[in-house]
């Protein structure tokens, strides 16, 4: 664990009262899973919740979002564009389709992987060359992790949602114990060891 | 104490705390969840019922016989449990009936986005609308009081967004539910043409006191504000309403069906300048214009997809002096290509659009996970109506264009579908006798809506084994004579088997039977390899739209953490280029 001011300083200060966090991917790779942790932690902490999230076709390998917002009342479940706090991107291209949501100052979190849509695999459309860089061209807070190479070094290369959760969970005034708490009630007990090395790989990363 | 709910949940939980007995449904998005979480509760029945006018009968029948029932369903079900909806209203109930319709505005995963508030208002039944999760629970338990004391079945109408929202909910305990006395009333029941003319009149003035009741019912309530701006609003955008214009007074309606007119028009009296912020139709606004009161709503909210809070600032923007300082924010134009759904890897329906698409054959399309081979590289559907609608519609075809025709046509339709409403247009060719080919995706499930029961599968939403459907027999029992069972994975037989039958001048029934790969457990997953080598870059294998399948110069690669090792491909290289890993040499 490096210096804890560089990670409190990238903490988000949040601007109104309310915290605004799109989780984004591609269906199968368990960004739900990401997202009940982050919200059942959210309410330990005593904070009014929402999420909302969007099944249905999305399931069959089509892009997903989740967004979860908390603070002492929230209304609205979706966060209007412009305006997450944090983007949690588990593959690249959808990093760049849900940037516009993220504010001026807002950080996006983003795992390093690429997964092919059925228009580029056909031919009929381009991957963009080199989505990070755009991304940063537009953003200043921006952080890339492999995600997956992680979760393999921490045994387990299915947990990369649990990685991702755990690099989050740095930027966020939620205390470690609390989060460890929630991925202990969430997760079936025999995976329970490994996610929770995979939380605090992110964690570390 | 207060538990995270999503709004399909918070109903359920409503219906158990409410007393109710029976919950019946068909799944479809965005209302599935409903019942199976009802489901869960031991206390309650609850079941899918082969299509939602069969689960809205259930539930009539349950209520005339006094028990508080529950009827779940998407808003498109609401059309085909119109029938009996249209004359329970004459009817009215004993134990309270609740029909829950899930609205899809901006189409999710829908094939239209009607409004069904004037399915409310044509049925003559008070229609509720939630905003949350909490209200949800709370509106469920009104409604059936509603429903008992205005003797009416009750509309909660919820959109996608209340549906599958999460928001904090306190949960309450059961109320013991109270079986109503059971007395045959054949006046009240039995809808002749006589007993059916006095019960129209019960519904008129039924109306009216709801329209009374609507003028006091906590459901609509204003909250004031500055009176420069007043909203009238309703469901999920009265919260986003309630976020972005914080100066705004607010008219939120609970129940959308009837209006309260003498409320809105006190409000609208009030404020200098009124609007109606609602989603889909402007059914609250042609209303207020019906009144002659000015309001800007469809002239400036737009009538097509969802109504998001970035749109109420856009519009309002303009029009508000208390312009909310969040930004619209314009990004340059990023390219990024879209990323539809597709067929899951190793999909057993994956092999019959390959062949189907092969074969050049016309495909009367229905509704399922397989309504995704329209799409590229497969392009094998002309038609998706609605559900059911697949089997009528080659019919239709056959007879328009002739028989020849037909020897170059399919109709395919899943198990669950075929069960719903496809039965009745196979009865139908062999009646009619046209010569139609019907192919039945027997996946062993209900794929699209996420994997849920039906009477072909043999168990129950509770989990309990049954006898399942024999669509063979059954097939075969309405009098289709070549009734033939494939494995859509041996694509051989599969493709001789559809020629073969195409070419007979008589009703045929092929069904192509595998349990869909995210059900199925006992299987090989190892993973296939391109033996680069071997790879004469046909690009063959790309036809089959496997999304683990992808362009690699001028040969292909398999993605190995996606791949299932269905071995389709494999079948399909001429070269013999790819294999399972760890059996070939790469
Ligand atoms: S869920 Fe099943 S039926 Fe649907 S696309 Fe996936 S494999 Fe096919
Ligand atoms: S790559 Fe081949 S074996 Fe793997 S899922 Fe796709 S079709 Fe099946």
């Amino acid at each position: 664990m490096c210096a804890t001011a560089e990670q409190s300083e990238r903490k988000v200060k949040p601007m109104s009262d309310i915290t605004n966090i799109l989780i984004v991917g591609v269906g199968g790779q368990g960004t739900i899973l990401a997202s009940r942790v982050l919200s059942g932690a959210v309410q330990k902490i005593g904070q009014d919740v929402k999420v909302s999230e969007i099944h249905g076709m999305a399931q069959r390998g089509g892009s997903v979002v989740t967004q979860v917002r908390y603070g002492k009342e929230v209304a609205s479940p979706i966060i209007p564009q412009g305006e997450a706090d944090i983007i949690l991107a588990f593959e690249k291209l959808e990093a760049l389709r849900w940037l516009s949501y993220l504010k001026e100052n807002g950080s996006i979190l983003i795992n390093d992987q690429r997964i092919d849509p059925m228009p580029v695999i056909m031919g009929a459309a381009d991957y963009p060359a080199d989505a990070i860089a755009a991304i940063r061209s537009l953003r200043k807070n921006v952080i890339v992790i492999d995600g997956l190479k992680i979760a393999i070094e921490a045994g387990n290369p299915k947990a990369v949602n649990v990685v991702l959760l755990g690099l989050l969970s740095k930027y966020l005034q939620i205390d470690k114990n609390v989060w460890l708490e929630t991925l202990r009630e969430t997760v079936p007990v025999k995976f329970l060891e490994t996610n929770v090395k995979a939380f605090e790989a992110g964690w570390n990363s | 104490m207060k538990k995270l709910l999503t709004g399909n949940e918070a109903i359920a939980r409503g219906a158990w705390e409410a007393g109710a007995v029976v919950c019946s449904a068909y799944p479809g998005t965005p209302s599935t969840e409903i019942i199976e979480n009802a489901a869960k509760y031991t206390e309650m029945y609850a079941e899918w019922s082969p299509n939602e006018k069969v689960a809205l009968e259930v539930g009539a029948g349950s209520s005339i016989a006094g028990g508080r029932s529950l009827v779940a369903m998407k808003h498109v079900g609401v059309n085909v449990a119109a029938d009996p909806l249209f004359t329970l209203s004459y009817t009215g109930v004993n134990g309270g009936l609740v029909l829950i319709s899930a609205d899809d505005p901006g189409m999710h995963s829908s094939q239209n986005e009607q409004d069904n508030r004037h399915f409310g208002r044509a049925a003559k039944i008070p229609v509720l609308e939630p905003s949350d999760s909490q209200e949800a629970k709370d509106f469920t338990k009104i409604a059936f009081d509603l429903s008992e004391n205005f003797d009416t079945p009750v509309m909660q109408r919820i959109t996608t967004r209340v549906a599958h929202s999460q928001s904090l909910v306190e949960l309450s305990d059961r109320q013991e539910p109270v079986l109503k006395e059971y007395q045959k009333n054949a006046l009240k029941y039995v809808m002749i043409p006589a007993y059916a003319r006095r019960r129209h009149i019960d519904v008129e003035s039924r109306l009216e006191k709801l329209q009374e009741y609507a003028e006091t019912t906590p459901l609509n309530r204003i909250e004031w504000n500055q009176t420069k701006i007043g909203v009238i609003t309703n469901g999920i955008t009265y919260q986003y309403v309630k976020e972005v214009l914080k100066d705004a007074s607010i008219l939120k309606l609970g129940m959308t069906f009837p209006l309260p007119r003498k409320l809105i028009t006190e409000f609208s009296k009030k404020v200098d300048k009124l609007y109606v912020i609602e989603e889909l139709e402007p059914f609250i606004e042609d209303y207020i214009k019906s009144w002659k009161i000015e309001v800007y709503g469809k002239n400036i909210f737009p009538m097509i997809g969802e109504i998001l809070p970035e749109t109420i600032l856009e519009k309002m923007g303009e029009q508000s002096k208390n312009k909310n300082s969040l930004p619209v924010q314009a990004e340059p134009a990023l390219n990024t290509p879209v990323r539809p759904p597709v067929l899951c890897p190793g999909c057993p329906h994956r092999g019959l659009f390959y062949v189907l698409n092969k074969l050049k054959v016309t495909v009367a399309g229905d509704i399922g996970c397989y309504t995704l081979g329209s799409l590229a590289p497969l392009n094998a559907i002309d038609t998706t109506i609605c559900m059911g609608a697949s089997i009528g519609a080659a019919m239709g075809m056959e007879k328009a264009r002739g028989k020849d025709f037909a020897r170059n046509l399919v109709a395919v339709i899943g198990d669950s579908t075929f069960i719903h409403s496809g039965i009745t247009g196979l009865i139908n060719t062999v009646y009619n006798q046209a010569t139609t080919t019907t192919i039945i995706l027997d996946n062993r499930t209900t794929g699209m809506t996420g994997h849920q029961d039906n009477p072909a599968t043999g168990m129950t939403v509770k989990g309990d084994p049954i006898k399942e459907v024999d669509l063979v027999l059954l097939a075969k029992a309405v009098g289709v004579n070549r009734v033939v069972v494939v494995d859509p994975f041996d694509l051989e037989k599969l493709e001789s088997v559809i020629k073969e039958e195409l070419r007979a001048e008589e009703p045929s029934v092929i069904i192509t039977k595998r349990k869909c790969a995210l059900i199925e457990k006992n299987k090989d997953t190892t993973p296939c390899v391109v033996l680069n080598e071997s790879c004469t870059g046909c690009m063959r294998c790309m036809r089959l739209g496997c999304p683990c399948i992808v362009k690699e110069g001028k040969k292909v690669r398999i993605n190995s953490t996606q791949c299932v090792g269905c071995e389709l491909c494999i079948h399909v290289c001429n070269s013999g280029a790819i294999g399972k890993e760890g059996q070939t040499n790469v």
